[in-house]
């Protein structure tokens, strides 16, 4: 065999429960190449790299590293092999340094001696130039720097197998020019590099060759400069119809949100929400894009009724919700529905049943001091035929639906309640496409009813097909408040870096670099 | 004074043991509430060993046997089994209380031998226990006393300045970083609370070997209690629970020492509860990042979960 | 081997799963007594003689498990709010307190008004008690279970002093003992049990009705599951807890007065007898569910009384059936696991 093969997956299969994650899965990485491995997801990337990487053993099928067939019983034998996991959550230990992460888990005298390593560390870290202190904690790092740490951890422990579970999620366009400055150089060195990624313009930019995964198996392995965005999504995707979104044409009617000048701060004090001011009309839908954590989820809870604010106006229809609480903002016909990454945890009750999930809402304007679950099975009833939601019955507990399931009962919950306004994040998050249409829909149809929709979202794309405006946040501030129509997605991109750009009012710029 | 500052580092001596013992426990994220259970059956294991053998050495070892396997039982529900932590916590203290009174009812009013109580009599640590006021208090008392000593110092440098030490902070902060490199998560967190368990079982062998030294039926009289606030108090910190150990092993004897001046022993008695909690409640208002739980503490980590 | 997430639990395997962790308990004690020296049979045999073989011993064994079924209630709504509350022993001494407060102050009002005094008594004392670790719980996120437990103690050293102190009868001639209650303080007995029984049944009734049917009981299961959502529901979560908690404790210092004016007839710092301990293993065994405590208690009384039992007939000490309670315990958290997972012998196994 080729020694220049460093990884080889063979007929991988692996199942969790009752669903197929990976399907024969046939994967290979040569020295010195960057390869991509695109899916939607749930593609099954995540797994297939979780096994490379020792986490978890498959099922059936083969690995060879560097020609030599390989069974991993933890990673620590993966580490061993020369290979590094960059996971996409940094698993780095807050309280210790930079150094103390490092070396996590690594051989060697029982005393640590800081003074030599750290002269190591800045040896590997000029090698490849990630700048890191090797004395700063990691609470007081950026999320750039955090990830430079992670990469750091693997090289120190000479691995030259990198896989890199979408390290861009997290990071401003201009972070990861760099990180891919330092994909490259890794590349040169020798080493072989596994992008995990859903993003074809990275794919594009970063890789030598790409494979494909869809529904936990694989369709093929490309060469990505031989190759087009549209192949690739075809490939991803399966269906060559047309899967653009559909966005509702309505007249958009009277102003139903006013949000007004708000400033809010975390528990630390740290400005969250800087100077956001917006206005959202029924039968329109508005977007929020940003890198995640810029403050789009103390947006949606400001408007809930659940993140304090240091000043400001909300207005709902000439009323200020300022002051008011969570529950008479229901009241009023305001609805949000959060989907966390974990999707429970917010919005549902796990372990209860339909019928009680539903009661969450309705349990407000029930009257007396009793709960009524009969109007609200009928509710649940009509929901479970209307959005086509597989379930044993109402009175199963949710936690054992699939996640796309979860999902229309937490959505379809929400756009019962005939809001006024219809907060959704993440609404789609971890759906496939079929599924993710289906509360596309939702949202159009609750948009022809005349409902002011603020829609939270990841996905450029969907945001430019479904939404009538976007507004984009980064770090707390609005960057943009574009017509969809009217802008590119390069654009948006650099608003979610915190770039200026056009729509919007000049003294709203100004106010917004302050 | 003087004699208030020897008796109040003999009070801290088994509440030192049990404190060191949860902050290893703590540490690898597992929060063990049966230090109370532990400590009863390291006593009336410690008790029942000296007792027939005579021998001291056999009388520690037991003690330390019997306090690791309390930890290993815990472990076993906990980490192997995934039970509720505090729950199993809870049943620890009972089983331990119901153990040690059950063994312990043939040990009633039962004293050491001469020969046993002396080879735990204090001796001097020559210059350093001629230091004025303090230097009798901290150098010139019984092994375990200085063992205590010792391994709250062992314990601070293994933690701070090993890879052994800084492994386990990473298991007890964030497992699945630890366990991503490499580390066996398990294996640590067992290790650890059946040292920890081990040295609770010391803490409770002190009262009923050295202390007292004789049996009788719940010896520990809720130290281990105060303990697990006292990991708290002194921020999972071994060196300074040392410090934490003496103020509450002060504050333990003072009722018995006030009482003269016409105070009721019973509210003095009170004393080291009430500051308990007003320490749990300061410690729970600063929001510091370093002296904060362990932030994998009680929550349990599997690794093929999904 | 590794474990799977199962699906296909059913209500009847889970007990079917409980009931043989407690056999297995049983089978490992029954051990130990063999160790002993003792036939495990004639010696479980004498324990339910012990507890339930005469009429006169079925009353002294339900005078034990009232406390225990009420006490149990209490911690089961505190449990299911995920409130670690293991202070039920001082909440229930200082609802002793407060109703021997009204008891020995007011000792002449009529029976009718004078209970009904004192059953508020001790549900104010037992919720105050309670109220001081909720509210530090959700004002600071102080650890609800040390603070508890370090109230019980101060609970029982304030009986104490009391006792030793400001209220010693002086008629008691020097001993540190208080006051007996006049008659009308005293509850009234039927079938030979003091009418603490049907307090309990009621207790029972109520709480599962509010925790199944009505708004404020479906409160209390959200916060338990998930405060988040509890708050993205709109619901006012520190006042959902406080109430509970204070709820609570109150029902636990209901035990308190019902002991000092059932059993003792006074107040004493051993009123809680460790009542406040067993219950949470009590609770715990009836999987938090308020009927299931019922038989579960009577069950642990019987324990408690026929241990009583077989000391005097086989030496076996008292705490041995401290011992067989955690035991029971032991096994049942354990076999949890099993309810919840199941083994799976080689990873190259296709799971169907």
């Amino acid at each position: 065999m080729n020694a220049n093969v460093y990884v080889k997956m063979h007929n991988i299969s692996k199942t969790f429960g009752l669903v197929k994650a990976n399907d024969s899965v046939n994967f290979e990485v040569n020295k010195g190449e960057i390869h991509a491995l695109l899916g939607e997801n749930g593609a099954g990337k995540s797994t297939l790299m979780n096994m490379l990487s020792g986490i978890y053993k498959p099922d059936s099928g083969s690995i060879f590293i560097r020609g030599k067939e390989t069974i991993f019983h933890s990673p620590k034998e993966s580490i061993n092999m020369g290979i590094g996991m960059i996971h996409q959550h940094v698993k780095l230990v807050d309280v210790q340094t930079a150094t103390e992460n490092i070396i996590m888990g690594m051989k060697g005298g029982f005393f640590v001696n800081s003074k030599s390593i750290s002269g190591k560390i800045n040896k590997v870290s000029e090698q490849f130039g990630l700048l890191v202190d090797p004395n700063k904690k990691v609470y007081d790092m950026s999320i750039g720097e955090k990830q430079a740490v992670e990469i750091l951890k693997v090289l120190y422990k000479g691995a030259d197998i990198l896989i890199m579970d979408e390290p861009t999620a997290v990071l401003t366009p201009q972070e990861t020019k760099k990180l891919f400055e330092t994909m490259r150089k890794m590349a040169n060195e020798g080493c072989a590099i596994i992008i995990i990624t859903h993003k074809l313009n990275e794919v594009m930019e970063i890789s030598d060759r790409v494979t494909v995964l869809r529904k936990g198996k694989t369709i093929g392995t490309l060469i990505t400069r031989e190759t087009s965005p549209k192949e690739m999504t075809d490939m991803m995707v399966g269906e060559t119809t047309n899967l653009s979104i559909h966005r509702a044409e309505v007249l958009r009617g009277n102003k139903v949100l006013e949000v007004d000048h708000i400033y809010a701060k975390n528990k630390q004090g740290v400005d969250v929400l800087k100077d956001i001011s917006f206005n959202l009309y029924e039968g329109e839908v508005v977007g929020v894009a940003g890198v995640t954590g810029s403050g789009q989820k103390e947006l949606c809870e400001t408007i809930s009724g659940l993140y304090p604010t240091e000043s400001g106006r909300i207005l709902f229809k000439e009323e200020n919700l300022i002051g008011l609480t969570p529950k008479d903002i229901i009241k009023r016909g305001i609805s949000m529905s959060f989907i966390p990454e974990d999707r429970l945890g917010m919005g549902l009750v796990a372990s209860m049943d339909m019928v009680d999930n539903f009661l969450l809402k309705v349990h407000h304007e029930q009257k007396g001091a009793l709960v009524k679950r009969k109007p609200v099975a009928k509710q649940c009833e009509r929901i479970i035929k209307k959005l086509n939601i597989s379930t044993p019955g109402i009175n199963h507990p949710i936690k054992q639906l699939s996640g796309g399931n979860i999902q229309k009962v937490l959505i379809g919950r929400e756009i019962d309640t005939n809001p006024h306004v219809l907060i959704t994040a993440y609404a789609v998050r971890g759906l496939d496409v079929g599924a993710s249409h289906t509360i596309y829909d939702l949202i159009n149809e609750q948009k022809r009813k005349g409902v002011g929709i603020l829609f939270i979202g990841e996905d450029l794309d969907v945001l430019l097909g479904l939404c009538d405006r976007i507004i984009v946040m980064c770090e707390g501030l609005i960057t943009g408040n574009v017509i969809t129509t009217e802008v590119t997605k390069d654009e948006i991109g650099l608003m979610m870096a915190g770039g200026k750009m056009a729509g919007i009012k000049k003294e709203e710029v100004l106010h917004a670099n302050d | 004074m003087e004699g208030f500052l020897v008796a109040l580092v003999i009070a801290s001596t088994p509440l030192l043991f049990a404190t060191l013992g949860e902050i290893m426990t703590e540490k690898a994220g597992l929060l063990n509430l049966g230090v109370e259970g532990m400590m009863l059956i390291g006593a009336v294991a410690g008790f029942g060993a000296g007792y027939t053998t005579n021998s001291p050495v056999i009388a520690v070892i037991a003690a330390i046997v019997a306090g690791g396997f309390s930890g290993l039982l815990f472990g076993f529900l906990t980490i192997s089994l995934r039970a509720n932590q505090v729950v199993s916590g809870l049943t620890l203290t009972i089983f331990g209380a119901g153990f040690s009174s059950f063994l312990g009812t043939n040990f009633i009013g039962l004293k050491m031998s001469e020969s046993f109580i002396t080879s735990f009599e204090p001796f001097k640590i020559p210059l350093l226990s001629s230091i004025p006021i303090i230097g009798n208090a901290l150098f010139n008392q019984d092994l375990f006393v200085y063992g205590g000593m010792i391994v709250a110092i062992l314990l601070g440098v293994y933690l701070y300045r090993t890879r052994k030490g800084l492994n386990l902070v990473a298991v007890g902060e964030n497992p699945s970083a630890a366990d991503a490199s490499g580390i066996n998560v398990d294996l640590y967190k067992y290790v650890h609370l059946t040292l920890g368990g081990a040295l609770c079982g010391l803490g409770g062998a002190y009262l009923s070997v050295v202390d007292v030294p004789q049996w009788q039926d719940n010896i520990t009289a809720g130290r281990g209690w105060i303990a697990i606030a006292l990991v708290i108090f002194v921020a999972w910190n071994p060196i300074k629970a040392i410090f934490g150990a003496y103020l509450f092993g002060g504050l333990s004897i003072i009722g018995f020492r006030l009482q003269q001046y016409g105070i009721s022993q019973s509210l003095l008695d009170t004393l080291p509860y009430l500051v308990t909690i007003i320490v749990l409640v300061i410690s729970s208002t600063r929001n510091s990042k370093d002296n904060g739980p362990p932030k994998g503490l009680s929550v349990p980590y599997f690794r093929e979960e999904r | 081997m590794r474990m799977i997430k199962r699906t296909d639990m059913t209500p009847s395997k889970a007990i079917l799963i409980r009931t043989i962790a407690i056999s297995l308990s049983i089978l490992i004690a029954s051990l130990f007594i063999v160790i002993m020296g003792h036939n495990p049979l004639s010696v479980f045999v004498s324990m339910i003689v012990g507890a339930f073989g005469t009429a006169y011993r079925i009353q002294d064994t339900l005078t034990i498990a009232i406390p225990l079924v009420v006490t149990s209630i209490g911690i089961m709504i505190a449990f299911k709010m995920k409130f670690w509350n293991i202070g039920a022993e001082g909440q229930i001494l200082m609802g002793a307190f407060m109703a021997s407060y009204v008891a020995l102050n007011y000792g002449d009002l009529p029976k009718i008004v004078l209970l009904p005094l004192m059953f508020i008594a001790g549900f104010v004392g037992g919720g105050f008690w309670a109220l001081i670790p909720a509210v530090l719980k959700v004002q600071f996120g102080t650890n609800e279970t040390i603070i508890t437990l370090m109230l019980n103690y101060i609970a029982i050293n304030w009986i104490t002093y009391l006792q030793y102190g400001p209220w010693k009868d002086p008629g008691s001639m020097g001993f540190p003992r208080i006051a007996e209650f006049s008659d009308n303080a005293l509850l009234p007995k039927l079938f030979g049990v003091h009418v603490g029984w049907i307090i309990a049944i009621i207790i029972v009734i109520i709480i599962s009705f509010i925790l199944a049917k009505t708004k404020n009981g479906y409160k209390l299961s959200v916060v338990g599951e998930s405060v988040d959502t509890a708050r993205y529901a709109g619901m006012n979560v520190k006042r959902i807890i406080i109430t509970s908690i204070v709820v609570s404790g109150g029902i636990c210092g209901l035990v308190g007065m019902m002991e000092v004016s059932g059993v003792n007839r006074t107040l004493t710092a051993g009123v809680s007898a460790g009542y406040g301990y067993t219950a949470i293993i009590t609770t715990w065994l009836s999987g938090l569910k308020a009927t299931v405590i019922i038989p579960v208690s009577i069950l642990f009384a019987g324990m408690i009384k026929g241990g009583s039992f077989i000391q005097t007939a086989f030496q076996i000490p008292q705490s041995a059936a401290d011992l067989l309670q955690a035991l029971i315990l032991f096994f049942v958290i354990g076999s949890e696991f099993f309810i919840q997972y199941r083994l799976v012998k080689s990873e190259k196994k296709e799971v169907a």
